[in-house]
């Protein structure tokens, strides 16, 4: 489904400040594949989604999805394949406009934006029905704006807003680290659930290495803008925590020490 | 009942005027408050509008066709407001003073001279005044008439696809593309008709003053803000047409008060210095209350 070859990101180049956030990744993405990303900061988690968003242009490598290269297409053109929910609960939804016109632009992920009415009556029943299932009560309030939610409230619609039209690839950018414990649970939960209805093909990027752990069918560790752990199928499943700390001690030569990389 | 007559001989021109400024302020507000621009391509592309439907008058053509026109020649500066600010990634605020300094040689050309008369010749007011309508009440009904017209098509517009894709992109540009949709088309297509109605605007006022200056344009954004911003005072924010006819109130309000300072013997020299410190006031005022309850906050025990 995702396939990058030698993709390399530098950031500021030629300048002092120059970065280097991803060294030649490879990384193959099958259909129906959950993938989480672990690493420290700075490790490249986050570049490499936004690389395959389109949002950084990239130096070097190819990245392709569903076997059509998007290297040269910008961010607008990829969203067609991509379902996005971001870190910053803020940043996927429009807050001065309503639940369920911020719903209907999601919608229309990919398509032409006429001068048809915006938003249905049949996707009014629809949005409903969908908000309902969250059980979060949001299915009465689709007038109010998207600004009034909380952001537990806000991420769980933006995850809605990015599976309304299927997407190729779902990309989840720390989807949950915003939120208290008990919403970012709720919120993964509702993931995974969305996840495994609907047979999604997708990427989450956490910081929690329990939350790496329980979900997915493959966990890839990232380290200095490259992947140094890439663990699949039986063997996921049967990882625990101190494997994993064993695997990133023999990948990195270092001990891992980060504390924004919870352990809980 | 002395009183009253003055007061209505004070408030009719200055409602006729308000509503002919009116469709200025609501191309503002597209930029100002939907796009969250602020756009000074406005200075320009008013008094474009005016040179090119006075230009079109004087040339014998119909006051309808220079209408349209000026109309369409708005649409122009602000698409090309529009790629300087998307496409050569020029600030928005850089972007708008490029294109109404350009303006200003534009209009020049337009008319010729400085400063062109329309006077006894038939403008888009005739009609009404064939009527036996006073001059007032000619512009009162011509300009809230168009006001009309126009904020129902915005309302409409708003509500399409297209419209609620511009209003997301003020609102949250990264959502909007992640959404698949285009924001540098967005933002281009809402300078567009912001600026269309702008020059619409200054051929109104053109054709009711019976000619156009090459300086009408100056200070046209502040006034402009200062409308938004008493409409929005007083007449709320709540609902999109609302807030629609709020802007159309504001500008009247707006001249209203220009009216009564004047008659209370205000310089009119003044003038722009008042505007400019009232806009100054209402634009920080949210801040500063804000400010004072967060000091407030701070306080121990309190």
């Amino acid at each position: 489904m995702l396939t990058i070859a030698n993709l390399t990101k530098i950031f500021n180049r030629g300048t002092p400040n120059e970065k280097t956030a991803l060294t030649g990744v490879e990384l193959s993405v099958g259909r129906g594949d959950f993938v989480t990303m672990i690493g420290g900061n700075g490790a490249g988690k986050s570049t490499l989604l936004n690389c395959v968003a389109g949002v950084y242009p990239i130096d070097a490598g190819e990245i392709s999805i569903d076997g059509v290269s998007v290297n040269r297409w910008s961010e607008y053109r990829r969203a067609r394949f991509l379902g996005r929910v971001f870190q910053d609960p803020m940043m996927g939804t429009a807050a001065d406009m309503t639940i369920e016109e911020n719903l209907a632009l999601a919608n229309r992920r990919g398509k032409r934006r006429t001068l048809r009415w915006g938003i249905t009556s049949g996707e009014r029943a629809r949005y409903c029905k969908m908000l309902a299932a969250l059980d979060l009560g949001l299915e009465s309030r689709v007038t109010s704006k998207a600004g009034l939610l909380s952001g537990g409230q806000r991420q769980a619609l933006t995850l809605v807003m990015a599976i309304l039209q299927t997407p190729k690839l779902l990309l989840l950018d720390e989807h949950t680290a915003a939120l208290d414990p008990k919403t970012a649970e709720k919120v993964l939960a509702l993931t995974d659930e969305f996840i495994q209805t609907d047979n999604l093909t997708t990427m989450m990027v956490t910081h929690n290495m329990r939350h790496a752990l329980t979900y997915g069918n493959r966990l890839l560790m990232m380290y200095e803008g490259r992947v140094i752990v890439d663990v699949k199928g039986e063997d996921k499943r049967r990882l625990k925590v101190d494997d994993l700390l064993g695997l990133f001690e023999r990948a990195s030569g270092q001990r891992l020490e980060n504390d924004r990389m919870l352990l809980s | 009942m002395p009183f009253i007559q003055s007061a209505v001989s004070l408030a009719v021109p200055a409602i006729a005027l308000g509503l002919l400024w009116s469709v200025m302020v609501i191309g503002i507000y597209i930029t100002y408050r939907i796009l969250d621009i602020a756009d000074l391509t406005v200075e320009g592309s008013i008094t474009l509008g005016a040179a090119a439907c006075t230009a079109v008058i004087r040339a014998g053509g119909s006051p309808a066709v220079g209408t349209i026109l000026a109309f369409i020649c708005g649409l122009a500066a602000g698409l090309i407001t529009g790629t300087l600010h998307t496409k050569l990634r020029i600030p928005a605020l850089l972007s708008g003073i490029l294109t109404m300094i350009a303006l200003w040689s534009v209009n020049l050309h337009v008319m010729g001279t400085a400063n062109i008369s329309i006077l006894r010749m038939k403008t888009l007011f005739t009609p009404l005044a064939n009527l036996g309508l006073s001059k007032y009440a000619s512009w009162i009904i011509m300009g809230g008439g168009l006001a009309l017209i126009i904020i129902t098509a915005l309302y409409w517009f708003f509500g399409t696809e297209l419209g609620s894709a511009i209003r997301a992109t003020g609102n949250n540009p990264n959502m909007v593309r992640a959404q698949g949709v285009h924001t540098d088309t967005m933002i281009i297509v809402g300078l567009m008709l912001s600026n269309g109605l702008v020059s619409l605007s200054g051929a109104l006022i053109g054709q009711s003053q019976s000619f156009a200056d090459i300086q009408m344009g100056m200070g046209s954004i502040v006034i402009g803000l200062a409308s938004l911003i008493v409409g929005e005072v007083l007449f709320g924010k709540r609902h999109f047409y609302v807030r629609l006819v709020s802007v159309v109130l504001g500008a009247v309000v707006y001249r209203i008060i220009i009216a009564v300072v004047m008659e209370l013997g205000m310089n009119p020299n003044d003038l722009k210095l008042f505007t400019a410190i009232t806009v100054a006031a209402a634009l920080s005022t949210p801040h500063l209350t804000a400010a004072l309850r967060g000091s407030h906050k701070l306080k121990p025990n309190s």
